[in-house]
């Protein structure tokens, strides 16, 4: 792996068993994303992107075929070695936001720095964000009294506060309108922009998609 | 910040939590009750063996235990006999009648139990005149709202309330002595013979030296008799706390688990949430079980409230029969019963969350 790359697969397969039957989602896929780049990953359900974003993220392991991130060897991990991953290396936004609900937006974000072991405040430039991201005067909230871009920026705010190697963002404009669709896309195009974020997206939408310096196809488990 | 995850939980869940807690704090009230029961019933019997002024005590040859004490066996005459025995200063006979159970009545010689006890503290009327003349102490005058010269019946018979005594001494209910003979059809027959001798110190002495004249008759230190009293050595007594323990760990397992595993399945998006951040198995299972034990926590404390409720019911209904005390210590001990039945009871659901799969927990609507 070049120094420059964050993320290698080769040949990367993955098969779910569902009751006697195997289920391929992902059929061989080779995929090479420099460190910085913003990349749009799109293709119909089922195509398999959403198994991709699991097995970069560390929540799945692969069944067969090479995949590191980061300079870690997913393939070799353990479960405990793939939570480890998920406290610093990876950093997720979803389509439902997926915030804690009995938690205020600012114990959401402090969650996350807990979890990954911080002990000390987030920096300065952490702050800045927040009030790039408009949510500054927000984050004594609890997620039900938020709007939903609201809600996915505090997901986003959440996601890099650990400063994450990875940005890893499924369908982060899913479940929002097109004024807070387009808010977050620059949010997501900033980070990338000012703090070199890599960040990989799925998306369905091709406006979104035209947001990254990058965008590949799946179908049917491959990169096509 | 497990802490705060774990209370804003409680809070969402604000009558799962309460109603956890409510059902922990029964079986917590219910053992601290039957111990405060227990140990009240059995100081209260043993102050009042103690006030007698007794060193010694000769019981029938059927004796074998305080409860079977109720009955007339030992003779009569045998009074005499012991008092003129060495180092007796004086002897007296006492008849124990059942009444309602826990309770007994003592038929007494009033004139020797006097002279050996300092005789009855008399709150109101005074001693014993004719034969259906009763004397109770307060506690059963309460129970039974009666007052002096008031009629109460007990054993098939109307008597008349002559005094009210101070608590303390020999029984809650005292009548003459050839009264209760005659209603046990057990004339010139006594259940046991309280000895006081020349020297309270060399009880023991005395006990051994009446034991070699009285052949057949149990004949032990007043101390001794006292010590039988206490909970430990009425076996009975003693497995039926451990009965109520056991369905107290049970509950409190049974409770945490059924609240637990509820909790576990509301919140399986969440776990999922924390798994995806990087919340480790541990981490997981920390956060249920600390949760559980905060739940033992408030049950505990409320159990115990509810016990300083459940002694105040008991002692305003049947303050004579069912002398209850408040037993500190056990607060520790029924604390951590508690903390047992809830840390197995969050085992399972808490294992469960911990090795649920993120991506399924995640999916999960």
């Amino acid at each position: 792996m070049n120094n420059g790359t964050i993320i290698q697969a080769r040949e990367l397969r993955k098969t779910y068993v569902v009751g006697k039957v195997q289920v391929p989602a992902l059929r061989g896929v080779d995929l090479e994303v420099p460190a910085g780049e913003f990349l749009a990953i799109v293709g119909p359900s089922g195509s398999g992107k959403s198994t991709l974003f699991h097995i970069i993220g560390g929540l799945t392991p692969p069944t067969a075929g090479q995949i590191q991130v980061g300079g870690n060897d997913l393939a070799k991990m353990s479960d405990a070695d793939r939570t480890r991953l998920r406290k610093r290396t990876v950093g997720f936004v979803f389509q439902k936001f997926n915030l804690l609900p009995n938690l205020t937006a600012r114990d959401n974000i402090a969650a996350a720095r807990y979890i990954s072991g911080y002990r000390e405040k987030p920096d300065a430039d952490f702050e800045k964000l927040l009030e790039s991201l408009g949510i500054a005067q927000r984050l004594d909230h609890k997620p039900n009294a938020l709007s939903g871009g609201e809600q996915q920026r505090v997901a986003i705010a959440r996601a890099v506060v650990n400063r994450p190697a990875i940005l890893l963002a499924d369908e982060p404009t899913g479940n929002l309108d097109t004024e807070n669709s387009k808010a977050v896309l620059e949010i997501l195009q900033d980070l990338n922009r000012r703090l070199g974020q890599t960040i990989l997206m799925i998306t369905h939408n091709p406006e979104a998609a035209a947001y990254a310096h990058r965008t590949v196809s799946m179908r049917d488990g491959k990169i096509v | 910040m497990t802490n705060k995850i774990v209370l804003e939980n409680m809070r969402h869940r604000p009558m799962r939590s309460l109603l956890s807690i409510l059902l922990i704090a029964v079986p917590v009230t219910m053992i601290l009750s039957l111990i405060g029961l227990s140990r009240g019933m059995s100081e209260d019997s043993q102050a009042r063996a103690r006030g007698i002024g007794a060193d010694v005590i000769v019981r029938g040859s059927s004796a074998s235990s305080v409860t079977s004490f109720s009955g007339a066996s030992v003779n009569e005459g045998l009074v005499k006999y012991v008092e003129e025995q060495p180092h007796v200063k004086m002897a007296t006979g006492v008849i124990v009648h059942s009444v309602e159970f826990p309770l007994t009545a003592s038929g007494i010689d009033l004139d020797a139990f006097t002279r050996m006890s300092g005789g009855f503290q008399y709150l109101s009327g005074g001693p014993l005149q004719n034969d259906d003349d009763i004397l109770i102490d307060q506690l059963y005058a309460d129970q039974k709202h009666v007052k002096v010269g008031g009629k109460l019946r007990l054993m098939n018979r109307d008597w008349h309330v002559a005094g009210i005594i101070g608590g303390g001494k020999l029984a809650r209910i005292v009548v003459k002595k050839s009264v209760l003979q005659e209603i046990d059809s057990a004339t010139n027959k006594v259940s046991a013979i309280y000895v006081q001798g020349d020297d309270p110190a060399r009880a023991q002495e005395l006990a051994d030296q009446l034991g070699k004249t009285l052949k057949g008759y149990p004949v032990i230190t007043m101390e001794e008799f006292l010590s039988m009293f206490a909970v430990n050595n009425i076996p009975a007594l003693k497995a039926f706390i451990g009965v109520i323990v056991g369905i107290g760990i049970i509950i409190g397992f049974a409770v945490v688990c059924l609240s637990m595993y509820m909790a576990v399945l509301q919140r399986t998006r969440e776990i999922g949430i924390l798994k995806a951040l990087g919340g480790s198995k541990t981490f997981v299972l920390r956060i249920i079980l600390t949760e559980a034990w905060v739940l033992a926590i408030g049950g505990t404390l409320l159990g115990i409230a509810m016990s300083y409720g459940a002694a105040r019911l008991i002692s305003a209904v049947a303050p004579a029969s069912l002398p209850m005390i408040i037993v500190k210590p056990w607060w520790a001990i029924a604390g951590a019963i508690t903390f047992l039945g809830a840390t197995l009871g969050a085992l399972y659901p808490g294992l469960s969350a911990a090795k649920q799969d993120p991506i399924e927990a995640l999916a999960y609507e």
